[in-house]
């Protein structure tokens, strides 16, 4: 890795030699009850040194398989490739012993993971790791090997890189380890790598930081990579060539700029149609000053911390400073958005309002302020504000049936008979785009749209005059989002309910938003309607996140930005002491903007 | 996903009952499990000799027992009494033991774990440190003092050994409770306005079967050594009346010499822990939804 300039000038330049993997008619099948279940049938592509190829699909499109096949790790007995061939240059890989592969996985093909935190061992330190998969291939000595490991990470741009190698995994932050994980896939330098959803995990401007890495490391190595994501923005950003994948086959095959200019199969059309872009939301027609209506919901002054006790005595010594001085009114029928990064505080603000984090600060939602109700007070409060979470599988209670599950907010709170009850779950059922007939099946026995369908329906029990959807969309496909925002959409009309959603996509956001907050380090920065936030950003962190969202376009160009790898300051502070409070001034119309300090 | 298993037979809704019997290795539990459960309750009318009689022939001239076969289908033991008839008067004993001292721990240590898991705070610590306390304290000892206490019967027995063995199942609940209580789906019971009791018996108590039947099953064995052990140290259950766990302590001694002794209660100790773990280990799947149609 140290001397990383002096391989790069052969390897770039010759895109039109042989390909340095080639896969042909690969069939991976899975062994059930049943027989042989194909996951994945007849697919075959070539890679080239230097190009990046990406594979895009919705999740079961067998594109995470595809990669696990190519690395020789299918998941054994149950999964194996059928076939087909795997050439690494003259090698066919499924030919080889595991042994043979085991010398060929980090030394000639390598891979980095979706989660960074389980890739990493826990108990090991960076350095460790890296040496091992170092010494693991080159017989070098210790200090060579640790030699080696600082530069790899010196190559990947992450500060202090003699200290970083004596911490452990959980002492970085997300996109750090997801930069050690780089580190360990190149430090050998290999003739490929596969990237499977590298960047899904991370926060846009963390996902910027590695997807400008990746590129720039690739360059300087001349790497073939093979970019498996759900994300046609990182698509249109990383990629030369794109495969798209459905059902285990391959839709379509081409370069970039043509798959996004001219997609030929309806399949390519509609999961391009699906991205959220942004800037899809300036057309749409400004809804109607919701101003003068009144508030479902005024929050004022939230502050939310947690107690870290430490020492002997188990003393508090440290408080985080989760949510900091946040205040916004949400008005009827409207759809309020606080974005913002992991960490930021938006979704303690959901929790808060639902009353199942402790507050100080005054909440109102419907007239009556959160604190100081009684047990029956807030059991009736809880009719007018509902939540939607963001796994649908982890909200429903897998042991009871969707009838059930739906029915249970009217059991709660007493109203209707069974039979109406029965009822109102069929109607509910109906409403959200599934059958009367599906109420005595189990959660497990939906698609995740539909499972996020069921937690709509469920919402939507005790009519409720806000709902918050917190990151309810953000785990489902590009297809299913749409979809299901469109739900949400014509719920709002119907029904009049206001929303609260929260998120980290900002594509999203620009897209269905009346108004919008954005949150940095439990503080709002800037707060104004769409137009106002998006279409004139003042405060720098909205611009930086608005710069960072990827566009599904390869022909946009994005303006050069300084390549830093920051890190979002800790929100713990000693006791008594807190982050500095930030002042909102007005600067016409209600948008109201941070002022920044320099 | 969903029209995919649509047509499935094996996911149609059908009764636990049913389904639990469509289970060979379940089936031959219950079977056992009858079995044993008529063969304790009509003793007294199977038996060819009464339990605590001392037979004459019983004995071999040198005064050994005699090996099974013969007039005495399973053999005698040290004071020639019949083995056989023994053991069937001994599994109401132990069936007592096993089930319902054990049923009994299992109660106070879910109620016990569940609570403390639950609502955590003040509550839960006291809850727990009670039951560290009870786990440091050795169980052999106390059940020594209560049953020393208490006019040793079958009854109170049971009721020492369910004190005694509720630790481990409170600990082990206790651990799923508090993550099951962070689970999505819990909060979103409680912002739908759910009491407590509701989430606790509709929505974490489902979950805590599976558990609760692994620890059921393996407490038959260990309340039924346990309640031997006592017998041995003479407050259990009181000679003559015979459990599979005393006649194994009466007689470990000729281990060598009349080894049938030792193994036929060691048997039927073993069938009767096996029946309820077949049972139970079919019972959880087929009460867990998500199981449906595998095996």
């Amino acid at each position: 890795m140290k001397a990383m300039p002096e391989i790069s000038s052969g390897a770039v330049a010759a895109p039109d030699s042989d390909p340095i993997l080639s896969v042909a008619d690969l069939c991976v099948s899975v062994k059930t009850e049943a027989g042989l279940t194909p996951l994945i049938s007849g697919l075959g592509f070539s890679l080239n040194r230097g190009e990046t190829l990406a594979i895009a699909g919705e999740s079961g499109s067998g594109k995470s398989i595809t990669a696990l096949a190519i690395m020789g790790l299918l998941p054994p007995p149950a999964v194996r490739v059928t076939g087909g061939t795997i050439r690494l240059g003259a090698t066919d890989l499924l030919r080889l012993p595991e042994t043979r592969m085991r010398s060929l996985r980090g030394d000639r093909i390598a891979m980095i993971f979706q989660e960074p935190m389980t890739s990493l061992n826990p108990v090991m330190t960076i350095g460790a790791q890296l040496t091992e998969a170092i010494r693991a291939h080159e017989p070098v000595s210790r200090r060579k090997a640790r030699a080696a490991a600082v530069a790899a990470l010196r190559s990947v741009r992450i500060s202090q890189p003699e200290q970083r190698l004596d911490q452990y995994p959980h002492q970085l932050s997300g996109g750090m380890r997801q930069r050690v994980m780089i580190a360990m896939a190149l430090v050998l330098r290999p003739e490929v790598l596969i990237a499977d959803e590298p960047t899904t995990a991370l926060d846009v401007t963390v996902q910027r930081e590695v997807l400008d890495l990746l590129r720039d490391l690739q360059a300087e190595l001349g790497t073939a990579i093979i970019l498996i994501t759900h994300d046609m923005g990182v698509v249109a950003e990383m990629a030369d060539r794109v495969i798209v994948m459905r059902a285990g086959q391959m839709v379509e095959h081409g370069a970039a700029t043509e798959i996004f200019s001219r997609p030929a199969h309806p399949y390519t059309r509609d999961l391009l149609a699906a991205v959220p872009r942004m800037g899809k939301g300036a057309g749409r027609e400004e809804v109607p000053r919701t101003g003068t209506r009144p508030p479902v919901a005024v929050v004022e002054d939230l502050r939310v911390r947690f107690d870290i006790h430490g020492g002997l005595l188990g003393r508090l010594t440290h408080r985080v400073h989760a949510v900091e001085g946040v205040s916004f009114s949400i008005r009827a029928g409207e759809t309020f958005s606080l974005v913002g990064e992991s960490g930021c505080g938006k979704s303690t603000i959901a929790r808060a309002l639902v009353g199942l984090v402790p507050h100080q600060g005054r909440v109102e939602i419907g007239g009556q302020t959160l604190s100081g109700l009684d047990a029956a007070g807030m059991k009736a409060l809880r009719r007018r504000v509902q939540i939607v979470f963001q796994d649908p599988m982890a909200a429903l209670d897998p042991r009871m049936r969707i009838g059930d599950l739906v029915a249970e907010p009217l059991l709660i709170h007493g109203l209707g008979t069974a039979d109406e009850r029965r009822a109102a779950v069929g109607d509910l059922l109906e409403r959200v785009g599934l059958s009367r007939d599906q109420m005595d099946r189990y959660p497990h026995e939906f698609s995740g749209g539909q499972r996020q369908r069921i937690c709509i329906a469920r919402a939507l029990t005790l009519k409720p005059s806000l709902i918050i959807a917190d990151e309810s969309v953000s785990a489902l496909d590009v297809s299913v989002q749409a979809r299901v925002l469109d739900l949400l959409a014509a719920l709002k009309t119907e029904f009049g309910i206001a929303y609260l959603f929260i998120s980290h996509d900002m594509a999203v956001v620009e897209n269905i938003s009346d108004r919008i907050a954005v949150m940095y380090l439990g503080q709002i920065v800037e707060l104004g309607t769409r137009a106002q936030v998006f279409g004139d950003p003042r405060h720098p962190y909205t611009r930086r996140l608005i710069d960072a969202v990827p566009v599904p376009d390869p022909a946009h160009q994005r303006a050069p930005a300084p390549r830093l790898a920051g890190d979002v300051p800790s929100p713990v502070h000693p006791v008594g002491q807190g982050p500095d409070p930030v002042s909102l001034t007005d600067i016409g119309d209600g948008h109201l903007v941070a002022e920044t300090v320099g | 996903m969903a029209d995919a298993t649509a047509g499935d037979p094996r996911l149609r809704p059908g009764g636990a009952l049913t389904r639990l019997m469509q289970r060979k290795l379940a089936l031959f539990g219950i079977v056992l499990i009858v079995v044993v459960v008529a063969g304790a309750a009509l003793a007294p009318w199977i038996v060819p000799y009464p339990p605590d009689v001392q037979h004459f022939d019983g004995l071999t001239i040198e005064g050994a027992p005699l090996p099974p076969g013969g007039a005495f289908l399973l053999g005698t033991d040290l004071l020639g009494r019949d083995l056989f008839s023994r053991i069937l008067y001994g599994a109401r004993t132990s069936l007592i033991i096993g089930v319902v001292a054990n049923g009994m721990a299992l109660f106070i240590g879910t109620l016990i774990g569940l609570t403390a898991g639950y609502f955590r705070g003040w509550i839960g610590a006291v809850l727990m440190r009670f039951t560290d306390l009870m786990m440091a304290f050795p169980a052999l000892l106390l059940a020594i003092c209560l049953a020393a206490i208490f006019q040793p019967s079958l009854w109170i027995v049971a009721m020492v050994i369910a004190l005694v063995n509720w630790v481990q199942t409170a600990r082990v609940i206790y651990t799923e409770t508090t993550s099951l209580a962070e689970r999505d789906f819990i909060a979103a019971e409680r912002t739908l306005g759910a009491g407590s009791a509701r989430i606790l018996f509709r929505h974490v108590l489902p979950h805590l079967v599976p558990t609760i039947i692994v620890w059921g099953t393996l407490g038959i064995s260990t309340t039924v050594l346990l309640e031997a052990t006592l017998s041995y140290l003479g407050v259990g259950v009181q000679p003559p009346t015979p459990s599979w766990g005393n006649i194994i302590f009466e007689n470990q001694t000729y281990f060598q010499t009349a080894p049938w002794l030792v193994f036929i209660p060691g048997a039927a100790i073993l069938l009767l822990a096996l029946a309820f773990n077949l049972v139970g280990d079919a019972l959880r799947d087929v009460l867990d939804p998500t199981q449906r149609g595998r095996d």
